[in-house]
């Protein structure tokens, strides 16, 4: 699977590259500014992309925006976004084109390799993972606060992990209960939250996030 | 011809002030009208309240005037005080308030002889025309004078030819001498006097002095708030971790399966120790604000409150770094305090560029009720912002709605 890697930090992009080598993936760039990185995705038109929010020139948000841009030229180009800190915003423009294949984590998940070489597969896979931290400040703060009070405890759990991006099978695996039970609990959610029911997990990820977001 | 076209080019641009001026004092003389009948109402204190408004016009007037002025006169006036009567002396005490009055004593005949000047063009033209005139004239009409010379024939008519050129002449240099004379006067009457100046001064230096104080607490405390932050938070957590590594270091041959466990803390342990100093860092210095500046700072705002925000923004610009983090922090104080207190349904948040200023507006649908001088929130506002000339503006009567508007002095 090629990859490309976008990490201004020399300590993390190398650190980046050797877990990924050894998982198999075959970095094919790994890339330290953002003046170029649009160009050198649609050029190189990976399988997926792992990139940091933040990169020089401007060290503010070019590592989102050269993921927006190089989409808008190759549409669900799979992009893993990753930041040492998670805005509901960047989550929202990432998600804004409705096309899936992104993710969007804290980098502290770097360190958990298990789970995020999954996560990196799941994006390449047209999957869409969020960090479960945008996922917690979505239901916390956010203005569906109102209609959220309308969902059970257990609910909101299931709502909360599936918001992640998870399939029915790891929500199970997850809150320790049957596939069948989550995909009970899951209708429910969708009924009361007026969403439209779906058995594609990516569509139906799609859809909370943009309920969440806006 | 360019000769020709800058000599009318000229002329009609001082036509023009000469009319500016012939209206301001129109409007003088009015004014002066009006204000010496709001000050015989104000005896039977009825006309207190029109005296108010009545000086409030005075100074717009006095305002237009300065603003005319090249360069523009600075304005003199100290800020009011709250409340009707202290509002009444505050103005009556005010040296500028009577320097005004004097300058609309002086500006009603000033713009009665810019009136004058107009008078003079007609006059040139009939003069130099005299002759065509006296021609065309019918024979019985025999009482034909030009400025008191009696025409009685068409010899005369050419004679005043000159007097109409002369005249024209006068009609053509009046008004530079005319406005000079008024922006003389009004410089001696609408600048502030030099005891004023030196004590705007001193009023801003103790201002200064003041904001500059509060900033240095502020920061101060703030450090100190970070430090023990740190100090508890992840520096705790990092001597915790390393205790953790060294003691699972130790029990790696004898006890892998303790060993692995406290790995496994260790891990946890860093986890919560990064997400802290996150934490941290977003309060130090919200890195939406970084990333976007203010707009984007405001969209982040807007997601994350319970309560819908409708937002406004008129900002292209990105504002200095200080300015922008002490514009943020007072809007999200004010928008959690809408949040805690209003009950509101809606909040509307907008940032208005105004080139010189900043304008932020926070106002919500609530209850209303909210007292600048009893919440902490609205004065650490007030503190912020004044640490760059800004001020802050509370409108909340009970019942609502409560605006907040504050103001940021920041030129593009």
């Amino acid at each position: 699977m090629r990859v490309v890697i976008a990490e201004d930090l020399v300590l993390l992009r190398d650190g980046m590259v050797r877990m990924l080598s050894a998982y198999d993936f075959d970095v094919v760039a790994a890339v330290e500014r953002g003046d170029e990185l649009a160009e050198t995705l649609v050029a190189l038109r990976p399988d997926v992309a792992v990139l940091d929010v933040r990169l020089p020139p401007t060290f503010t948000d070019e590592g989102l925006r050269a993921a927006i841009a190089a989409r808008r030229a190759v549409p669900a180009l799979p992009v893993l976004i990753l930041s040492q800190y998670v805005e509901p915003v960047y989550a929202r423009e990432l998600l804004s084109d409705g096309a899936g294949a992104v993710g969007y984590l804290l980098k502290d998940r770097v360190g958990e390799v298990g789970d995020f070489v999954k996560a990196v597969r799941q994006v390449a896979a047209g999957g869409t993972v969020m960090d479960p931290d945008v996922v917690a400040q979505l239901l916390g703060g956010g203005r569906r606060r109102a209609q959220l009070a309308a969902l059970t405890p257990r609910e909101r759990e299931v709502l909360a992990v599936m918001a992640e991006g998870r399939s029915n099978a790891a929500i199970a695996d997850r809150l320790v209960v049957t596939e069948k039970a989550v995909s009970k609990h899951i209708n429910s959610i969708l009924t009361k939250l007026d969403l439209p029911p779906s058995d594609d997990d990516h569509r139906r990820v799609l859809a909370v996030l943009a309920y969440l977001g806006t | 011809m360019a000769v020709v076209n800058e000599i009318w080019g000229r002329a009609w641009r001082e036509f023009r002030r000469v009319l500016v001026s012939v209206g301001l004092g129109l409007a003088a003389f009015f004014l002066l009208f009006a204000t010496v009948a709001a000050l015989l109402f104000s005896l039977a204190w009825i006309g207190l309240p029109v005296f108010v408004e009545v000086i409030g016009l005075v100074r717009r007037l006095a305002g237009v005037q300065r603003r005319r002025s090249s360069p523009p006169i600075p304005v003199p006036y100290a800020p009011l005080p709250d409340g009707l009567l202290r509002k009444v002396r505050a103005l009556l005490t005010e040296p500028a308030t009577w320097r005004d009055l004097g300058w609309l004593v002086v500006q009603g005949p000033v713009g009665l002889i810019g009136m004058i000047a107009f008078g003079l063009w007609p006059a040139a033209v009939q003069g130099v025309l005299m002759p065509l005139v006296h021609w065309l004239l019918p024979p019985s009409v025999d009482d034909l004078s030009y400025q008191g010379i009696p025409i009685d024939d068409q010899r005369t008519a050419w004679l005043v030819i000159p007097l109409g050129i002369l005249i024209g002449l006068v009609a053509y240099a009046l008004p530079r001498w005319y406005l000079a004379g008024e922006a003389w006067l009004a410089r001696w009457l609408l600048a502030p006097t030099a005891a004023q100046l030196a004590d705007q001064l001193a009023a801003r230096v103790e201002r200064l002095a003041e904001t500059r104080a509060a900033v240095v607490d502020a920061s101060a405390a703030e450090l100190r708030r970070i430090e023990r932050d740190l100090h508890d938070g992840a520096q705790a957590r990092l001597v915790a971790l390393t205790m953790n590594l060294g003691m699972a270091e130790d029990l790696f041959e004898t006890d892998p399966d303790t060993a692995r466990a406290m790995l496994a803390d260790a891990r946890a342990g860093a986890r919560d120790a990064m997400g802290e100093l996150r934490d941290l860092v977003r309060g130090i210095h919200p890195p939406m604000l970084a990333d976007r500046g203010l707009p984007g700072a405001m969209q982040a705002l807007a997601m994350a409150s319970s309560i819908p925000i409708d937002l406004d923004l008129r900002l292209e610009r990105r504002l200095p770094a200080p300015v922008e983090s002490a514009a943020y922090f007072a809007l999200s104080e004010a928008v959690a305090n809408a949040i805690k207190h209003s009950h509101a349904e809606r909040i509307t948040l907008s940032a208005t560029d105004r080139g010189s200023a900043v304008v932020l507006r926070v106002s919500d649908d609530g209850r209303g009720g909210a007292d600048p001088g009893r919440g902490t929130g609205l004065r650490g506002m007030e503190r912020r912002l004044a640490a760059f000339d800004g001020t802050v503006r509370v409108s909340s009567p009970v019942g609502g709605p409560t605006v907040i508007e504050m103001e940021l002095p920041c030129a593009s």
